[in-house]
């Protein structure tokens, strides 16, 4: 099977090994892995904050970079819900454009969700032999409507030990430029997602988008935490049991 | 007379609303301070973030357990949006037939354009009767054409019944939830302001304290001439008026003075009671978590020849104060489908943190950042309220009439940009992203420029103490870092993107000998 690797501008530029973890993973799962470089970012900034003709112009881009691929995989849901839940809208007045979006939509999945519903496989014989909390990402479960994927990939990988996070569906706080503008209550939000993180004890978070991820390790590391960061492909491309700590550390 | 959703008004200018309805007496809240202020003053009141906690908490459960029980939820969910949309894209229709039945039943019906037609309608009813002592059911609209405040003007004793509304009214505050309007409060504060007012010592018992209310309201029930109460539905084919209560003061505001007054926003139409059932078991669930509702009052014309119960004259205003714009806009019409249960401010993150009154307007939470900014089009401070938002969604998975508040939410900012209230700072920054990450080139040379600056000149913020440089220090007080830092780290710099690593990746197409996939990174 053939994959565009669609990377996201925040994994390419903050995050590189998890664009790896991603390949290896769809490699390891027998996928032909490509990289269209021409690819930069999907708009969603711009578009989150009211900017919609500068966002049209990134997402133009990003339309044309994935043109002709078969399947396009990418390690964020909200970049994959921004391709499946905006893009036919901002292309609106051009058929064409318009055309092309809802032909992106339907060749655009998060990884998870490719791997589960494209693969047809909830088990890649990862084996973490730790306590983890997942914490869903908003964009990824209610927008793109991916909920269950990253649950069952998770039940199979051995010797794990998920451990329930109270509210887990409360937003992280990111939100993009929400962060920033409203960054005390952002602020407030994360610090009761870290104290719901804490009380689970668990060694280490795992979630499906770098945003999130990003926010929460930054406000567990300014508060002195050692629980490990993983996005899910760098968990699952685990495949033999260690102690050894990986992550961005908190 | 201007009307509030067509009227334009600057920036700098105070609301409509403040300087038509409210004269001197009170501050919108909304013009008074940025979203900010009001937000990060509402974060400083621990009494409050515990209290919306508990209670939005508590909410959750018994909605999780009301709708599992009922099963279908997400059926019921596809049943109330169609009605309701069906209902708005027929309004005009459903509200003739509404107001000629509720005549033909002995209704007088008024249509209200704004806040202040409204109000005068009120007040000319209330002289009329000479009314010295009104008694109020809870009601959003009543809320949002400031009734109290105009009656007290006139004086005449506007008293809420509903316990929750008297305590915002003994505080001289307004309702901080749609459902829950004291949900702000802890039953010390309660038990303070129940003292203040009837000069009696209580206990913090909170039996004590509702006894205590009943006592009193009960007083105001029996004196009233007259009784205003809100609707919750009104159906179309009989032309009646449905209210849902917990308390029973709604039935006794609406039977026992002689004179009633129902105001009702112009949505609140259902076309048939078969459409009631769907909304009786919506509404209780996504608002409390209740299977039914414990009272609810259908009334249809004033009290008849041998009737015992009920007032000798009903009054229905019926108020559009900006809804006519959300109709004519299909891109919000769908804001009037909500059925003012409160379920998107009990999911809501934001709303948890901050509570009501940082919105600053009559409706709070995401509804309330919604349909502010749309009934009051063109006001900067209301526009606002659209960035109230992570954008989460979970407003729109709550709402038992699927209102795509997430949607709405970022059409209102592409409006708001529309209409020039962004700072121009912000509007280059995005003009240069669009630019920059609409090309690879010239993207892949800002990248290289980013990591290049944080790792050669600016440092590495670790932990915000003594190690971080002292460039970093400083770029950390300038926003929008600044926000990000004070809860923040910031991440740490890749020495490599992934486009410059990937010919090496291409290379080594095994994983295990790929140096990248050893992701252990030093604290």
């Amino acid at each position: 099977m053939k994959v565009a690797l669609f990377i996201t501008c925040l994994v390419d530029q903050l995050y590189p090994e998890v664009g790896v973890n991603t390949l290896r993973l769809l490699q390891r799962l027998g996928c032909e892995v490509t990289f269209p470089k021409s690819q930069v970012c999907c708009g969603q900034p711009a578009f989150n904050s009211g900017y919609v003709d500068d966002a049209r112009k990134v997402a133009k881009n990003n339309l044309k970079a994935f043109d002709g691929a078969d399947y396009v995989v990418s390690p964020s849901g909200s970049c994959t819900g921004m391709v499946h839940h905006y893009y036919e809208e901002l292309f609106a007045d051009s058929p064409r454009l318009a055309a092309d979006a809802k032909s992106l939509k339907t060749r655009t999945f998060e990884l998870s969700q490719f791997i589960v519903n494209v693969l047809k496989t909830n088990d890649v014989g990862a084996v973490f032999p730790h306590s983890v909390v997942y914490h869903p990402s908003c964009h990824g479960s209610r927008l793109l409507g991916v909920k269950d994927e990253p649950l069952q990939l998770l039940s199979k990988v051995r010797e794990l030990k998920l451990r329930p996070l109270t509210n887990s569906q409360d937003c992280c706080g990111f939100g993009g430029t929400f962060a920033v503008k409203l960054s005390e209550v952002s602020g407030a939000m994360v610090t009761e997602k870290v104290n719901n993180i804490a009380a689970t004890e668990a060694e280490y978070l795992v979630g499906t988008d770098m945003g999130c991820l990003m926010n929460i390790a930054g406000s567990m590391r300014r508060r002195g935490m050692q629980t490990g960061v993983l996005h899910l492909s760098q968990l699952l491309n685990r495949t033999e049991a260690s102690d050894r700590k990986q992550g961005y550390n908190a | 007379m201007n009307h509030p959703s067509t009227e334009r008004v600057s920036a700098t200018e105070p609301s409509p609303f403040a300087t038509k309805q409210l004269g001197d007496k009170i501050e919108n809240p909304l013009t008074q301070k940025s979203l900010k202020h009001r937000a990060d003053d509402a974060l400083r009141d621990e009494y409050l973030r515990a209290a919306v906690a508990f209670t939005t908490d508590r909410l959750r459960g018994r909605k999780a357990d009301s709708t599992e029980l009922l099963g279908e939820w997400e059926e019921w969910r596809d049943r109330g949006s169609a009605i309701r949309s069906h209902t708005i894209a027929h309004l005009d229709y459903y509200l003739r037939e509404f107001s000629d039945r509720a005549a033909d039943k002995g209704a007088t019906v008024y249509f209200a354009a704004d806040a202040a037609e409204a109000q005068s309608i009120v007040l000319e009813i209330a002289h009329k009767k000479e009314a010295r002592i009104v008694a109020k059911s809870k009601s959003m609209v009543s809320e949002e054409v400031h009734i109290n405040h105009v009656l007290e003007d006139e004086g005449i004793t506007s008293v809420e019944t509903d316990l929750g509304e008297w305590i915002v009214q003994l505080a001289h505050e307004t309702p901080s939830h749609i459902i829950i309007p004291a949900i702000h409060k802890n039953r010390f504060q309660i038990q303070q302001l129940f003292e203040a007012e009837g000069g009696e010592t209580l206990s913090s018992e909170t039996s004590v304290l509702a006894g205590y209310a009943r006592r009193r309201l009960r007083e105001t029930f029996l004196k009233a001439e007259i009784g205003i109460t809100g609707c919750n539905f009104a159906i179309a084919e009989t032309g009646s008026v449905v209210l849902f209560c917990n308390e029973g003061n709604a039935r006794m505001v609406s039977t026992l003075p002689k004179t009633h007054i129902v105001m009702m926003g112009m949505e609140r139409i259902l076309p048939a009671w078969d459409d009631l059932e769907v909304m009786a078991n919506l509404l209780p669930r996504s608002a409390t978590g209740q299977k039914i509702t414990v009272y609810m009052t259908a009334l249809t014309g004033p009290k008849k020849k041998a009737e015992l119960d009920g007032p000798e004259e009903l009054h229905i205003v019926i108020l559009d104060n900006g809804r006519s714009g959300a109709l004519a806009d299909p891109e919000f019409r769908e804001v009037l489908n909500c059925i003012r249960c409160g379920a998107c401010l009990n999911v809501c993150p934001v709303y948890r943190q901050v509570g009501g009154h940082a919105y600053g307007s009559v409706y709070p939470g995401p509804i309330g950042a919604v349909l502010t900014p749309i009934l009051q089009q063109g006001l900067k401070a209301a526009g606002e309220l659209s960035y109230a938002s992570s954008l989460c969604g979970a407003c729109f998975e709550a709402c038992p009439v699927k209102i795509p508040l997430h949607d709405m939410l970022v059409h209102l900012r592409r409006k708001y940009v529309e209409n020039g209230f962004e700072p121009p700072i912000e509007k280059a920054a995005f003009k240069a992203f669009g630019t920059i990450f609409s090309n690879r080139t010239a993207y892949e040379a800002a990248g290289k420029a980013g990591r290049w600056l944080q790792l050669n000149v600016l440092g590495k913020d670790t932990d915000r103490s003594a190690q971080a440089s002292p460039l970093m220090k400083v770029a950390e007080r300038i926003e929008p870092l600044a926000g990000w830092t004070a809860h923040r780290a910031l991440p740490e710099t890749a020495q490599r993107s992934f486009r410059e690593i990937w010919p090496e990746l291409l290379d080594h197409n095994s994983a295990s000998q790929s140096p990248e996939l050893d992701d252990s990174y030093g604290a």
